[in-house]
Formats: C-alpha cells, structure tokens, sequence
C-alpha cells in the first residue's frame, strides 16, 4: 500500500520502533496506572531514554532534530497504550508545555527548563484555564503584579494537565489590571512556595493528575517572563493549533486501536450460532465506523500536511479537531455497543475508551468554540 | 512553521491549493469554471423542464474537457486522474446535476471500461469520438429485476454462428435516450456464476433496441434516463468488451471509478448548495440582523464546511493512492459513502436555513436537494458500500 501524505518511510520506521516500545514499555501497564489513578514519573524519562521527548528540538537543546511530524507519529502511537490520561500526561509536557518555551524563551530559559525537561528531567504543565474563565481565555483573573525584580501572582489554574507532578508550570496572568488580549502574559513558574495543587477526580483520563493549581503571593524573577510583556494572547493562540492537531492525531490513532479491537471482537464472539461480524447488522456497523476513522484521518493528515508546510491552516485544524474529536467519542461508543455487556465491564477496555474520548469534544477548546471559529472565518472579513 | 503574529491575524480568504494539484490543473479548474458559469448555469432552468442538449458534449469535446485524462492517441489531453477530479469538481458551477451525471457518464462511467478492454478498433469507432463529443455514450447495468445484486442481471447474450443475439431490459440508464452505443452487461453463461458475464459495445441504432419510456424522476431532471429493451438484437464477435466470461470483473473494475468520480461528485454539489446559502444567509435578515449573525446558524455552517472538508479530504487522499499504483476499493467505498451522506445532510440543512424560500422552486436548493438525494443509491447504494468494506476486512 502507498504510503500516506505527509508521511514517509522514514516516518513509518520510527513508528514501528516507538510501537514496539510502548508496547513493552507502557501498555503493560495501562490498567495498573488508571486503578492508581497516576502514572509513575519514571515514564518520562523512560521516554527521554529514547529520545521521545524532543523528537522535534533542535539537536543542541537535546532533541533529535525532526519536525512535528516525527511528534505526529509519537502522538498517534502513546493514543494506542489504552491509558488516556497516561498519553494526555505526556501530551501536556510535549505538546503544549514545552513548545512555547522553545518558541518564545530566550537561550538561558532553554537552557533551564527546556533541556531537563527534554531529558525527562523536569516536567512541565500548561496553565492557561482558570475556574472563572475557560473557552473564554481573555477573561482570566490571575495577576501578576510588578515588584523589584519580578512579579508577586495571586491566582488559581484548573484542569491541569501534569497539574500535581509538574516541576514548572507555563503559567497566564494578568499583567496588567484590564487583563484582555492586551493584557495576559507568560510566566514559567515553579513549584514552590505558594504554590499548591489538588487533585481533581474526572469521568475519565484517570491516570492523569489533572488539578487545581493555587498561586498565592508566589514570587517570579523576572528571568521568567516567558515572550513579550503583555503579549501572552499570542503565545496561546500560536499554541493552540498543534495543541489541536495533536488532539486530533490522538484521535485517528485512538479510533485506528478501538476499531482493530472490536473487529477482533466481532470476528470471535458467537451469537446465534455464528460470528458476530456474521450479522450483517454489526458487519455495516463496524464498516460505518471504519468509514468514519478514515474520513477521520483524513482531515487530520491535510492539515497536519499544511501546518508542517508552514501554512496558516487555522481552517482546517479547526475543522479536524471539531469532526475527530466527535468522531472518536461516537466510535468508542459504538465499540462499547457492540461489545455488549462485556462493553460496561471495567475489566474490558472499551468502557474506558469511551470515558477518555468524551473529552475531545471539551479540551483544547470545545464544539462550540470550534464552530464559532470556523462560522466566523467562512463570513471574514467584514463579512455578515 | 506558523508565527505567533500570523497565526493571531490569519488570512482566511487565502486560496490555499491542495497538493495534489499543480498551476496547470488550477488554470483548468478556472477555464472549466467559467465554462459552466457561462455556458451552461444560464440554461439550468431550462434544462430542467427539457433535458440537457446533446450540443453540451459538442462543446465540451472541443474545448478538450470529455478526455482530459484520456490519452492522446485518442484525442484525450492526456493528463493524470487528478484533472478528471477537476472536472467533477467544477462542473457543478453548471447548477445542473443532471448535466454533471450525463458528462459524468460518458467520461468516468462508460469510457473507462472501453478504453481499459477494448480492441484498437473499438477504441477508435467509439472512444476517440466520444472524447470528441460526436459521439454519446452510456452504460447498462441495472435491470428491473436486479440493481445492487449486479450477479442477479438476466439480460443474455447468446452465440450464434459467428454472432451473439441478446434478450433482456435496462433500467435507469443515464443518457439512454441520447447515446449511440451503450456498455452493455450480459450473462453468456448463466451456469458459471461470476464467471458468466460478458461486455458488449450495442450501438443504440441496431436493430432490436428499443428505448422505451423516459423515466421520471424525483430529481436530476436535466437528464435523461432510460427504460431499455433488448429484443433478438444481433451483435458480431467484434462487438464483445473484453473478455467473453469476464464482463462481472470489467465492471467491478469500472464501478470503484465511478464512485470515486461520484464521491467528488458529491462534495462539489454540497460545496455549491453550501455557497448559495452562505450568500443568502449574508443577504437574508431577520430580527434586525443578517440570519447569518445569528450563532445558530453561523455554527450550521461551521459544521457543514466541516463535513464537506472532510469528505473532500477523503477523495483526495484516495485519489492520490489511486494515481500512486494502489487499488484501494475500500477507500473509494468509504469516501463514496461518507460524502454522498453528508452532501444530502448539507443539502437539508441549507434548504432548512432558507426557510420557505428553501422550499421554492426558485431558490434551486429544493433542486439541490431533490438532485444530491441519488447520490446514495447511484453507483452503489449506502449499503452496498457498506457491505464492501465489511467485507473487506474479512468480517
């Protein structure tokens, strides 16, 4: 079979070696980590051992050089362990809490965070939600307020991402009193002093320390200022995409898992004398299903194609991210369906499945901010 | 890689190409384009009340547009599948899905088979004019007895001497009542299963050929469709289309480009109902503002240009394994599906946000809706498709 655009054979190698990894590595123990509720630090630098933390990096911070496609592949694959919140962890520190350091922060930050943290050595979160303000990011309340040296912030951050275990968190406050697009800045801070977290339970993504982050009177030098004063709206946006790409990719891998799985299912389970896939029912079913893990992909590979060719596809990330997410929810629902009883039964994968992928829809931006994005770029500029 | 500042003020109107497409295939798409905005969407209407007529293919031959991935040898422009995916494409700017199903036939349907199996003679009597628009084609499958199950058909065509006399009816037959030869699919061996199935090439002027009613139709009035009957009509060897006992493969073959032409098919149709109604959603104004204000309906369109994407996404990718040597049957049933699906929920949602206006004949998206709704029997319907990809992964 011809390979599939963007990738390449040298793409397809280095997804048969991060396979076969996780597959010794982490899978093994996907379903010790959700009943734990916490997947164990060491898996950092267990992928650092591999390199799979800066596939993207430059070679002189520690990275192996690649681009974001040698990152697709590796998010694609970490969807196929099974463990949401294991892959979502990872994702936190890879996709979106070392990217805007890379992007925006001068050598020295570099030096300081991003190369432990590409050596699995620090790990990283992103705090951007707060409990005020969520899909509404400009309306965010936590402040820093200017002193000798630095900024004293006062705040709170939810839904955390590596949120308890985080070494530094990529942090969004006000810096000035107004707040707004013009008015949000990046700090990286660390933990520390006035500096808590608690843990938040969640439908799925268990295996995740998802929290609550308190900031109170924390110190931040001002060697921590993260890009431009009062330019931190960009920082998110710019973000924002490969965060949605990758929760795309999430998707296509994760669909690609479940259909295989509930394929075998069906090729297995006997009812009325006969296979299940022997209905044609559930035959068409899983064919809808495999149809629409296609289509799936196929909207996520476009734009991927196009982010990596350093076009602007706001357009279409935003359109992969609103149909895989919905997507993936649907087909991991069917798969739970078809599985029948066994489908509700924690000990059988699907239920899990199921739970993880209701998330999509909600994180990285919702349904809803996708479709108002999209519904504004297709009447822009000056349009309606 | 985006920057910060780029990705804060995007460009959306940026026309950004597909890969797949080069500067040549663009320079295309925009002759092909304005062709059907000025030659054919003025008589739309027209068309509707009386059938396409049968000087489009005239035209279209001249201007090159019947064999653009044809070869040269047989006056085609010899290009790459691609540019058969422009031509899908664009010609929905005619308005007319009826026209687009009739070229359709003749360039992706009925073509392929003659140029793929035919003789050298059969090449130059019937696809060298056909490519030229002199000469009308359209291609029989279905009968009254049997559609999807293709194995089912009963038109026979039995040796005699050094001629075949064929028996049997054809129904639903795109440009029926125009062609001058039709693909025909005959069982010769009726005991050897999908073994027994034979192509012939029947000009449509042979005695015994009787083009019976014109069928009428909930949608796709601009073309014309055919209830056919075989009655005693004789044929030489010659008139055999590829194989004698290897028709049911010829047109397996033929219908996996079919789909994939009547996938992009369907995604130009939505993207034309999606564009009318986004103009008319700017226009329209209700409580005070242009409908397209409201967040309701901004979010149907966000959700439409999303499926749409997708399902031309799905063709793209599917031609590119096409053109790069695969055969990939259960891709081409998937993106056939996926988005002769979507294109009727584009086109109900569109007719919805019309209002009554939606469901006037003037408008055109009753038209649309009417015309997109073939999309998921023709070719091969939704279950079908279905089952060949069940199927395909031994389930």
């Amino acid at each position: 079979m011809a390979l599939t655009p963007p990738f390449t054979e040298e793409h397809e190698e280095l997804r048969a070696s991060i396979r076969g990894f996780l597959d010794r590595e982490l899978a093994p123990h996907s379903q010790a980590w959700e009943d734990e509720q916490w997947f164990p630090n060491e898996v950092f630098s267990k992928l650092a051992g591999q390199g799979l933390l800066g596939l993207k990096y430059p070679v002189q911070l520690g990275g192996q050089g690649g681009d974001y496609l040698h990152d697709a592949v590796l998010i694609e694959e970490l969807a196929r362990i099974g463990s949401g919140g294991t892959a979502a962890g990872i994702g936190a520190h890879v996709n979106i809490a070392t990217p805007p350091i890379w992007k925006f922060g001068t050598d020295e930050q570099k030096q300081r965070y991003l190369v432990p943290a590409i050596r699995g050595e620090l790990i990283g979160a992103l705090g951007i939600t707060e409990p005020g303000a969520g899909s509404d990011v400009a309306s965010i309340g936590a402040r820093a307020e200017r002193v000798d040296g630095g900024w004293v912030v006062n705040g709170e951050k939810t839904y955390i991402t590596n949120g308890v275990r985080a070494h530094f968190i990529v942090t969004a406050v006000k810096t000035t009193p107004e707040g707004g697009h013009h008015g949000i800045s990046f700090l990286i801070i660390d933990r520390g002093e006035g500096v808590t977290s608690a843990k938040l339970e969640k439908l799925g993504w268990h295996a995740s320390d998802t929290a609550t982050i308190a900031y109170q009177d924390v110190f931040v030098p001002e060697t921590n200022l993260l890009g431009g004063l009062n330019e931190g709206f960009k920082l998110i946006m710019a973000n924002f995409q490969w965060e949605r790409l990758a929760m795309a990719l999430g998707a296509v891998g994760a669909m690609r898992l479940a259909w295989e799985r509930t394929a075998q299912f069906a090729r297995e389970r006997t009812t009325f004398g006969r296979p299940l896939s022997g209905h044609q029912a559930i035959r068409h079913q899983l064919a809808d299903l495999a149809a629409s893990a296609y289509s799936a992909r196929c909207v996520t590979y476009d734009a991927l194609r196009r982010f990596v060719a350093g076009e602007e596809p706001l357009r279409e990330v935003t359109m992969a991210k609103l149909l895989t997410q919905r997507a993936c929810y649907e087909l991991m629902d069917a798969c739970l369906q078809i599985h029948g009883g066994a489908g509700y039964m924690l000990e059988v994968w699907v239920e899990r499945a199921v739970r993880d992928a209701r998330l999509g829809p909600i994180g990285g931006g919702s349904d809803e901010i996708m479709r108002e994005i999209l519904g504004r770029i297709l009447e822009a500029p000056g349009g309606v | 890689m985006a920057t910060a500042e780029s990705v804060l003020k995007p460009d959306f109107k940026t026309e950004r190409k597909h890969f797949l497409f080069t500067d040549e295939h663009e320079q295309l798409r925009e002759s092909i384009r304005s062709f059907a905005q000025k030659e054919l969407a003025p008589h739309a209407d027209e068309w509707e009340e009386t059938t396409f007529p049968d000087s489009v293919f005239t035209r279209m031959g001249e201007l090159g547009f019947l064999g653009l991935d044809k070869p040269e040898e047989y006056g085609g422009q010899g290009g790459d599948y691609y540019s058969a995916l422009v031509l899908a494409e664009e010609i929905g700017h005619s308005n007319c899905g009826g026209l687009a199903m009739g070229v359709a036939v003749q360039t992706d349907m009925a073509m392929p088979p003659i140029l793929a199996f035919g003789t050298e003679e059969q090449k130059q009597q019937w696809a060298a004019p056909a490519i030229a628009g002199t000469k009308i084609l359209c291609l029989g499958i279905t009968e009254p007895d049997a559609g999807s199950d293709v194995k089912g058909i009963k038109t026979r065509a039995v040796k005699d001497g050094d001629e075949y006399v064929i028996n049997g009816s054809k129904t639903y037959i795109t440009n029926g009542h125009r062609a001058d030869v039709i693909v025909l699919v005959t069982k010769t061996d009726p005991d050897a299963g999908y073994d027994g199935f034979t192509l012939f090439l029947v000009p449509m002027d042979a005695p015994g050929v009787i083009r019976e009613q014109k069928l009428k139709k909930m949608g796709m009035h601009a073309s014309d469709t055919a209830l056919l009957a075989f009655q005693d009509v004789r044929v030489p060897e010659s008139a055999v289309l590829g194989q004698v006992g290897r028709g049911f493969y010829h047109i397996m073959w033929e219908l996996q480009g079919e789909r994939l032409i009547g996938a992009a098919g369907s995604v130009s149709g939505a993207q034309r109902v999606f564009e009318r109604t986004l103009e008319y959603a700017k226009e329209r104004t209700a409580f005070g503002r242009a409908i397209g204000n409201f967040q309701v309906i901004r979010h149907k369109f966000a959700e439409m240009a999303t499926k749409i994407e997708t399902a031309r996404q799905m063709v793209y990718m599917t031609a590119w394994r096409q053109q790069n040597g695969d055969y990939p049957v259960r891709e081409i049933s998937m993106a056939k599906l996926y988005a002769s699906r979507i294109a009727c929920e584009v086109a109900d949602e569109c007719l919805q946000i019309h209002g009554g206006a939606g469901y006037m004949r003037e408008y055109g998206i009753e038209r649309a809706w009417r015309d997109l709704r073939l999309n998921r029997i023709g070719a091969g319907t939704d279950e079908i498709m279905l089952e060949v990809i069940g199927r395909s992964y031994g389930l």
